[in-house]
């Protein structure tokens, strides 16, 4: 009999240390999906980032390395020099890509870095216990907004795609997101096209995914997802932004 | 066969890392070192390598980390202030153990400083502004044909210990010119090779090992422990082979002058004019400044009355002096700060001071 679902060979055997409900597992599949279905598990080159995902390296089965905070984008740059026909992704969260690294992201995809961004946008700091993230939404609470974000205080949510997308260079930006059957579909979709537009050299490519933090939002897996698609989705629209017609 | 060539100190550093084949430059203009990006954005590309105007001194020595774990062979320049921006890589390519050179062209500090020639990053050079248990490895040349030959050797230092290497130009060395006679041009790996090599380097796996992974995060604390003190020998390693200087007449001076970089030359001028009035002068010139040349003090003889520092900054190598002589002689430092420089009528005449207040 064809089984139906198997484990994916670009994930290492190991036991994913995320918490229950969190869509980094699912993001991680993804990528390695499409890797090994383009067969370039064997050339990939990864770049975790500081933030939960920094042992990404872990469970993803192609070479990796940690980025200091924020600076994943230029340390791709580099290995991208060293290997220009390797696909090359980094993988980065919304504190370090959209806090201490936005110098490193803007610059990456204004010079049409040909390497890929996975961003995932969960609207908080994980990793070091539910601090307000540049994405926090107004109104959202965290350990360093406990009344809730306020725009007196600490301003808008940055929106990202909408601020690559401005970049000439940034050539494929597109949001998705993975909290239905559907949506993971839609995003495997979106990070192959990505990973074509690094293949097929023709800039640099940007996809977001907003994700959940049960825990630091402090629900329940099923109403963060709730969560997200009732208030994420109004302010970060899912949708493509920018897509060469070589990929489309 | 090598000829003699008039070069300016920051464009034989650049022709330097090219003949050691580097191929790849990341940098960020700062003053006194922008000959360095300028003639690698004309000529790096020619031999085939890359180079990227960065961001900021962060986007650089970022982009030189990822070239490095990726088995390239890394040049970055910069300046003071641009090195304390980098300390914070430098920690973190020496706990994953990847090879980059760092050429550093000192200029006067603290802050934002002046942009004149000055020594006042020792200690940055030397003890790291960058967190953890770490060395850099630091060459110091007193002359462009020495900081030339540094380099060189620097990238095969850094390789062999794979550790970051900085070799500390003061802003003299690099805007001069002087004749230098260039090393030899090597192949840079080529990048089917690297694999074989630099067998830790990410170049994917091929479906041929098990995937690399180069990680600076240890969540439990006990095998970071034990990581440590794994890597940890290759420092005392360093510390007893790489110790380098010049060591002149030390056995027998009465008057012994310690110094590096181009404020060594302006010492042995002044040491040539206390001879010829009769002062028994020695040198001990540091060419590494990490590890700091011990064993250079042990051949202090017994003559020794005075020790003399002469240094661009406040006294931050003669606290290391001091370290070494253990009060059996006492320490004088001869120093300007801020970007001004020392001369050999003024090194001659606050010696003279010194040595009539006895």
């Amino acid at each position: 009999m064809k089984p139906v679902f198997e484990y994916s060979r670009g994930m290492r055997e190991k036991e994913l240390h995320y918490c229950p409900g969190c869509t980094h597992g699912i993001a991680h599949r993804l990528i390695m999906e499409v890797l090994d279905e383009k067969g370039q598990l064997g050339d990939a080159i990864g770049v975790a980032p500081v933030g939960c995902s920094i042992v990404s390296h872990q469970y993803m089965n192609v070479d990796m390395l940690e980025s200091p905070h924020g600076r994943a984008p230029a340390v791709a740059s580099g290995i991208k020099r060293v290997h220009p026909n390797s696909p090359v992704f980094t993988y980065q969260g919304d504190g370090d890509l959209a806090s201490i690294g936005t110098s490193e992201i803007i610059h990456a995809a204004e010079r049409g870095e040909k390497f890929t961004t996975v961003f995932i946008n969960n609207a908080i700091y994980g990793m070091t216990g539910g601090q307000m993230a540049p994405t926090t939404l107004i109104g959202q609470t965290a350990t360093t907004a406990p009344e809730g974000r306020t725009v007196a205080q600490a301003g808008y949510p940055m929106r990202m795609c909408e601020i690559i997308s401005q970049m000439d260079a940034a050539v494929y930006v597109e949001r998705v997101t993975v909290t239905s059957p559907g949506d993971v579909r839609k995003a495997k979709k979106a990070l192959e096209r990505a990973f074509e537009v690094q293949e097929k050299k023709l800039g640099f490519s940007f996809v977001e995914i907003l994700s959940t933090c049960p825990t630091n939002w402090g629900l329940p897996p099923v109403k963060a997802i709730e969560w997200l698609r009732e208030n994420m989705m109004e302010y970060y629209p899912v949708k493509q932004f920018k897509c060469p017609e070589e990929v489309k | 066969m090598a000829e003699k060539k008039l070069m300016k100190g920051n464009e034989a550093f650049a022709t330097s890392a090219i003949h050691a084949g580097c191929r790849y430059y990341f940098g960020y203009p700062i003053t006194p070192q922008n000959e360095v990006p300028e003639f690698m954005s004309r000529e790096l590309a020619k031999a085939g390598g890359y180079f990227i105007q960065a961001e900021s001194e962060l986007g650089a020595i970022n982009m030189a980390y990822g070239a490095a774990a990726a088995g390239g062979r890394v040049l970055l320049s910069t300046s003071s202030p641009g090195i304390a921006l980098m300390q914070e890589n430098l920690s973190l390519l020496s706990s994953v153990e990847l090879p980059i050179v760092l050429v550093s062209v000192m200029r006067g500090g603290p802050g934002i400083g002046s942009i004149q020639p000055g020594q006042a990053d020792y200690n940055q050079a030397t003890k790291g502004g960058g967190n953890g248990d770490y060395h850099t490895i630091v060459f110091a040349p007193a002359s462009i044909q020495e900081a030339v030959d540094m380099i060189y050797k620097g990238f095969d230092v850094a390789d062999e210990y794979r550790n970051p290497v900085m070799v500390c130009a003061d802003g003299m060395i690099g805007q001069m010119m002087e004749p230098v006679v260039l090393p030899p041009e090597k192949a840079p790996l080529a990048e089917e090779e690297i694999g074989n090599v630099k067998p830790w380097a990410l170049t994917g796996h091929k479906e041929k090992r098990e995937r690399n992974a180069i990680n600076s995060v240890w969540l439990q604390q006990e095998l970071l422990e034990e990581y440590i003190e794994q890597y940890w020998p290759k420092y005392v390693k360093a510390e007893n082979e790489l110790q380098d200087w010049e060591a002149i007449n030390v056995e027998n001076c009465e008057t012994l002058f310690v110094a590096y970089g181009s404020v060594s030359r302006v010492v042995k001028e002044a040491m040539a004019d206390l001879e010829k009035e009769g002062h028994n002068v020695g040198l001990i010139r540091l060419k590494t400044l990490w590890p700091f040349p011990h064993k250079a003090f042990e051949l202090i003889g017994d003559n020794c009355k005075n020790v003399i520092c002469c240094e661009l900054s406040m006294g931050q190598m003669m606290k290391d002096v001091e370290a070494e002589v253990k009060g059996k002689y006492p320490v004088h430092l001869i120093n300007r700060v801020g970007g001004m420089l020392l001369d050999p009528v003024e090194v001659v005449e606050r010696t003279k001071k010194i040595l009539e207040v006895k």
